[in-house]
């Protein structure tokens, strides 16, 4: 089989490796890398649950092959945290109840942080357009609207999140 | 969930993707990809090659040339939402991008691959023809413009030949007196129209100097809804008038049915969103 | 006890493995030398497996193995069995890889094991497989005809089960003296589940000790164990260890012993490395056990005064090809023992037909037969109110069974422990604020808009259960749950628990419980569940018990750990145990809190047992079974508003007000999320979801590109409130909250988009409202209208 060589720069670190160019961004992420917060949840470019950004917008990792994002910056779940301290929408997530089984939810928030970054204050119908994309068995998507409101709102105040506590198995 | 083997080529540069083309004539061009790589991964589709040209130079942009908008065609649907060029000067296609897919969806697709893709149920397919927009399509001997009324030529099928690119989108900037809007019906699991009906509409002296009005999603293709435009021109636009013109405005045995969307229902369907945009559009007329 | 925890809206403290995606599921995990399985499905709903040639994928570099239906039956592997027994049931085999027939669309055909899974998935459309189609059956209705199909020759006329319950002879004895009666034909579509989380198992061979160990998404590893080590494969069950880690939702269809756990486990020991399997969404949608599916034909009756006399059910349940884990309970005692609702039915009966068709086997789906039961209630509360022409509230609260008659026989067996209907309908009324609604509803209408308000005062019966009860009724199982509490010695506890949490929160919402009971920090309990090596013997979750079960053994188990260390601390401070008081976390003589002993010392000396009373025997360690003495019984009222747009048949969601009762919650915060979660799927259900076979048996809604899973512009945010009514039978008096949004949602939708459509004529249409079949409705309904004008 021929394999392809990629530089990608994965949450701040620059990796370099030769891939099957059938494989997808998001089992170049889990297999390849270990990062198995993104996750697969459909095989019809759907559910959003492996949603990450690639040069800072949100995409299906399973609808990209890693070939394609060869010379980008990607950025998962594991990389939102920014300097030891939980991202806005990671705070608004836990604080509000925005997730339960927590197999959605890394997509979803990615998804959110690309509606933030368009919509600093995005209302209850944006964010729900926003996050069609996503879709979530668990909350009935009420805890996910507050949670990205808690968010934005967060975000307004220029508050400051709480430390990242997560064991790091 | 893989895909079959394939090679994979990266273009740089027109010349660069229709060499390869010709190098590789089973091969698929991927833009987006949003819908060939769903496709391969169910196996549905399985290329011995791709040519990834979505980051070939110069394809990917939006810019006013005199009275038309060109649109790259290596330009995402997430472009063409954010668009003030476009906003300003083609408001329909402002309205049909944020309807498409979702934003991961829309980072990633572009306006070329969704066109030559043609997929029946896409939304873009009608605005072009109620735009009358026009396709540029690349081939070593050159290029060649294609109307958009002769662009979609059936399922899946558009006028770019094998062994062709598609390269940029031309749409004419909106005029004085215009109104455009676009109505989706959508399918609740798959998002893409089951009914889309797009209107360009222009008044002059309170009646209506000129309709294009097409649909998408019912049909086979996106195709005109040239009785209904017919009905509407030298007309005053009063909401009977309007109400009358889409009437039988397509019929069922031109359209697809399924479980959830019989022929029937989408003729019925093409209708009300022909009526919506229609009237939005004259409302809109600036 | 301290009541610092217990009913506050503590954040979850599971929440920081998942927001920072170090969440560990199934799918993430990898062993060294691990080989990954791919399936061959069939793609017919009936076929004969003529043959299977593996030859060219053998030969593909790095297969390991191809095994099939012959390969399993030569390793005397056995057939997947039935978790619940009825009376002359037929259970015809099961076997994880079909050896001759395939009997549904995804049925497994062949596997292939190979060192990765681009290979595997690249070999398994190298089999060569000559099948022979044969006729099929989707429909239940459609199997019971003379001439159908046969799925299994053990089943003639595909008859799985005949079952009844309730005095057909007082019902019709009532019905022969009512004021008015209604009758409706119901069908309850069938749904899937899609968890988001895929179903995954990775399977591990220990030659030296002959064991195994399987990581699944698992609701209960130990009925997983149970059943795959004594029925299926043959193997003492101290062999296998069965893990359940963090798992991507249930809702029922990840408590079921599916085939790939067999295959990977028979892969692992062949080949003597790890195996592993992640299903992909279209899989899904072909393998995991689907929900509802019912024909029924229904009949209610009323006094003249506008009293209910009486109910009679009949229903066909379509079971799927095969009986998964715990089909059989679900279409009869947990849907026929339910069809009183909450209210004063003098009589009930249901006569309920199990039926084999060339589907997904259909089994427990969030609320399992509760939901189905209540949509028939009521659905016909609501039909009977409009005959009436009396509001569909106050029928209801006509009808409630008074709070003083408690506990309450009902004619179909149960006895409902406690309950007080009208304050949750009441407060349901004043959250929609309904006086107004209707006004504005009126208004709506002339102007040709078309709002609807529906209604469910729901019960339903929940903490599954007594295990006495449940043997006699058929259950291969149990049903207490287990608890160990142990105490370190530094004073920190784990908790293990039998119960399993696939996103409930249990591992902050039953701390919360022990940390009130032991009035030590949060942070000192760890919940541990999931793992057959690690937890004592216990039943999993489904059902809503959780929290009743396993909560109560938990707690009791909590009672003997405060015992034994007050006895600790009595002995230290040299005192009667008697005498000792335990206030914010310290042990003293009560009045002499200056000479204390805390937890810690307690947990410490315990564990040195340098200074402990003679007859004591160190360590601190408790264990609890609790078997519940009934079920629970949450209940509420839910009030759904819809919009139904004439021109399209679209139906939009406008408002929902949902007021529950589950009793004193652990939890605000979580409970809420719970009916948040559950209100979607039920409103999912009536306005979304559907799964379509076609005639020849093929799924049509097989990817989310056609089954509507509701997304975020689906819905709406949800107004929720609540009473509380204790259950009066276990130690936290709560009740189960896990499947009530569920069961209480879907006929509260349907019975407003009916409202929505009663200015057509309209007095009935079946779910799911998708946009033709409310179109097609109206259409019919005008033409009728017209016709009737032109008369």
């Amino acid at each position: 089989m021929n394999r392809v060589p990629i530089n990608l720069n994965v949450n701040g670190k620059a990796t370099r490796s030769d891939v099957e160019p059938r494989q997808l961004l998001v089992h170049f992420l889990r297999d390849t890398l270990g990062l198995t917060g993104t996750h697969v949840g459909c095989d019809t470019s759907q559910c959003g649950a492996c949603t990450v950004h690639v040069d800072g917008e949100a995409v299906k990792s399973c609808t990209l092959f890693a070939v394609q994002a060869d010379g980008a910056s990607v950025t998962t779940i594991e990389g939102l945290a920014h300097e030891g301290r939980l991202h806005a929408l990671q705070e608004g997530f836990w604080e509000m109840h925005g997730l339960q089984c927590g197999f959605c939810t890394p997509g979803m928030i990615m998804s959110a942080a690309d509606l933030l970054a368009h919509e600093p204050d995005p209302s209850e119908e944006q964010i729900r357009h926003a996050l069609e994309g996503n879709f979530c068995r668990c909350t009935g998507y009420h805890n996910i609207v507050r949670a990205v409101r808690h968010a934005a709102e967060a975000n307004a105040r220029g508050a400051s999140s709480e430390p990242v506590v997560a064991a790091d198995d | 969930m893989y895909t079959t083997e394939f090679d994979y080529h990266r273009a740089g540069s027109v010349q660069e993707a229709l060499a390869l083309l010709a190098a590789n004539p089973d091969a698929k061009l991927l833009a987006g990809g949003h819908s060939l790589i769903p496709a391969m991964k169910l196996r549905l589709a399985s290329p011995p090659a791709l040519i990834d040209v979505s980051k070939v130079a110069g394809l990917r942009g939006i810019r006013l040339e005199g009275v038309e908008v060109v649109i790259g065609a290596m330009t995402t649907h997430r472009d063409v939402e954010f668009s003030d060029v476009l906003r300003a000067a083609c408001p329909l296609l402002s309205q049909v991008a944020p309807l498409i897919g979702d934003p991961m969806v829309r980072n990633r697709g572009t306006v070329g691959g969704a066109l030559a893709h043609a997929d029946p149920a896409a939304d873009y397919p009608a605005s072009m023809l109620a735009l009358g927009a026009s396709m540029t399509i690349a081939s070593t001997s050159g290029e060649r413009t294609v109307p958009a009324d002769e662009f979609f030529t059936g399922m899946f099928e558009t006028a770019v030949a094998p062994g062709e690119l598609l390269t940029e989108i031309r749409v004419p900037a909106a005029t004085l007196g215009e109104g455009q809007a676009y109505e989706k019906f959508a399918h609740p699991a798959s998002r893409y129209a089951i009914a889309g009906v797009a209107a360009v509409v222009r008044t002059q002296g309170g009646s209506v100097s000129s309709a294009r009005v097409a649909m998408t999603g019912a049909g086979y293709h996106a195709m005109r809804l040239t009785k209904v435009e017919e009905a509407l021109v030298g007309q005053t636009p009063t909401p009977e008038v309007v109400e009358a013109a889409v009437r039988g405005a397509v019929s069922p045995d031109e359209l697809l049915g399924d479980h959830f969307a019989s022929a029937e229902y989408r003729a019925h369907l093409v209708e009300v969103q022909a009526r919506k945009a229609i009237l939005r559009a004259l409302g809109s007329a600036g | 006890m301290s009541d610092k925890y217990f009913g506050k809206p503590v954040k979850r403290v599971e929440d920081p493995r998942f927001i920072t995606g170090t969440g560990h599921y199934t799918e993430d995990m990898t062993l060294p030398g691990m080989a990954h399985a791919a399936m061959l499905r069939s793609p017919y709903a009936s076929a004969r497996i003529v043959s299977i040639d593996a030859t060219r994928a053998l030969a593909q570099p790095g297969v390991l193995a191809v095994l099939t239906g012959k390969d399993l039956l030569d390793a005397k592997i056995g057939s997947i069995p039935t978790g619940w027994l009825l009376p002359d049931l037929k259970t015809p085999p099961h076997y994880a890889i079909a050896p001759e027939v395939a009997r549904h669309v995804g049925d497994v055909i062949a596997a292939v094991i190979a060192e990765d899974r681009a290979t595997a998935e690249d070999a398994v459309a190298l089999l060569d497989v000559e099948l022979e189609p044969m006729d099929a059956v989707a429909l239940g209705s459609d199997a019971l005809a003379p001439a159908a199909p046969q799925v299994h020759p053990e089943a003639p006329g595909n008859v799985a089960f005949e079952w009844e319950i309730g005095d057909a002879a007082a019902v019709e004895e009532n019905f022969a003296r009512a004021y008015r009666t209604v009758k409706l034909t119901l069908r309850n579509h069938r749904l899937v589940p899609n968890a988001i989380e895929p179903r995954a198992s990775m399977a591990q061979y220990q030659k030296a000790s002959d064991e195994f160990t399987l990581w699944t998404t698992s609701q209960n590893p130990h009925i997983h164990r149970l059943l795959l080590a004594a029925f299926v494969l043959g193997i003492p069950e101290h062999k296998l260890r069965v893990i359940s880690p963090d798992v991507g939702g249930g809702f029922g269809s990840k408590i079921f012993q599916y085939p790939e756990e067999v295959i990977v486990l028979h892969a692992a020991r062949k080949l003597n490395r790890p195996v592993k399997w992640s299903a992909r969404r279209s899989e899904s949608f072909v393998s995991d056990a689907q929900g509802r599916d019912h024909e029924t034909v229904a009949e209610l009756a009323v006094d003249e005064h506008h009293k209910v006399l009486g109910l009679r059910v009949k229903t066909v349940a379509n079971l799927g090809a095969y009986l998964t884990t715990f089909a059989p309970a679900v279409p009869t005692y947990l849907y026929g023992t339910l069809l009183n609702g909450t209210y004063r039915f003098p009589a009930v009966h249901a006569h309920v037909t199990g039926v084999f068709t060339n589907t997904v086997g259909v089994d427990a789906y969030r609320g399992a037969g509760r939901p189905e039961a209540t949509y028939v209630v009521e659905r016909m509360m609501s039909r009977m109110a409009h005959e009436l022409g009396i509001d569909p509230a106050e029928f209801r609260r006509l009808n409630f069974i008074q709070p003083d008659e408690f506990p309450y026989q009902t004619p179909v067996a149960l006895v409902y422990d406690s309950g007080n209907y009208e304050p949750a309908l009441d407060q349901a009324l004043e959250r929609v604020g309904y006086a107004e609604l209707r006004r504005e509803q009126e208004e709506a209408r002339a102007r040709g808009r078309y709002i609807g308000i529906g209604f469910s005062s729901y019960l339903e019966a929940c903490g599954l259960a007594p295990s006495k009860l449940v043997g006699q009724l058929g259950a291969q199982a149990g049903q207490w749950e287990s608890a160990v509490v142990r105490v370190m010695p530094t004073g920190k506890v784990e908790v293990l628990t039998g119960s399993h949490s696939h996103g409930q929160g249990h591992e902050t919402a039953f701390a919360q419980i022990i940390a009130d009971d032991l009035q030590i920090p949060m942070e000192d309990v760890s919940i541990i569940h999931g793992d057959t090596g690690r937890m004592p013997y216990g039943w999993g979750t489904y059902g809503s018990r959780s929290a009743a079960v396993g909560g109560s053994a938990m707690k009791m188990a909590t009672a003997k750990i405060l015992d034994k260390a007050r006895r600790i601390a009595a002995h230290l401070l040299e005192a009667a145990p008697e005498d000792v008081v335990h206030e914010d976390g310290k042990f003293f003589v009560r009045g002499v809190p200056a000479n204390s002993k805390s937890f810690f010392d307690v947990a410490l000396m315990a564990h040195l047992a340098h200074n402990i009373p003679d007859d004591m025997e160190p360590g601190l360690e408790a264990q609890h079974f609790y078997d519940p003495k009934n079920f629970v019984y949450p209940f509420g009222t839910h009030v759904a508003v819809v919009e139904v747009d004439a021109d399209t048949g679209r139906v939009k969601l406008l408002k929902y007000v949902a007021v529950d009762d589950c009793g004193p919650m652990i939890n605000p915060l979580i409970a809420e999320g719970q009916v948040h979660g559950g209100i979607a799927q039920g409103v999912g259900q009536a306005l979304l979801e559907n799964t379509v076979y076609d005639e020849q048996g093929q799924l049509v809604t097989g990817s989310f590109m056609e089954y509507a899973v509701p997304r975020a512009d689906d819905l709406v945010q949800f107004d929720i409130g609540h009473t509380v009514t204790p259950s009066p039978h276990n130690p936290l008096g709560v009740k189960g909250i896990g499947e009530a949004g569920t069961i209480a949602s879907t006929a509260a939708t349907a019975n407003a988009v009916i409202d929505a459509l009663a200015p057509f004529g309209i007095a009935h249409l079946d779910m799911p409202y998708t946009p033709e079949r409310v179109w097609r409705a109206i259409q019919a309904a005008r033409a009728q209208t017209q016709q009737a004008a032109d008369d």
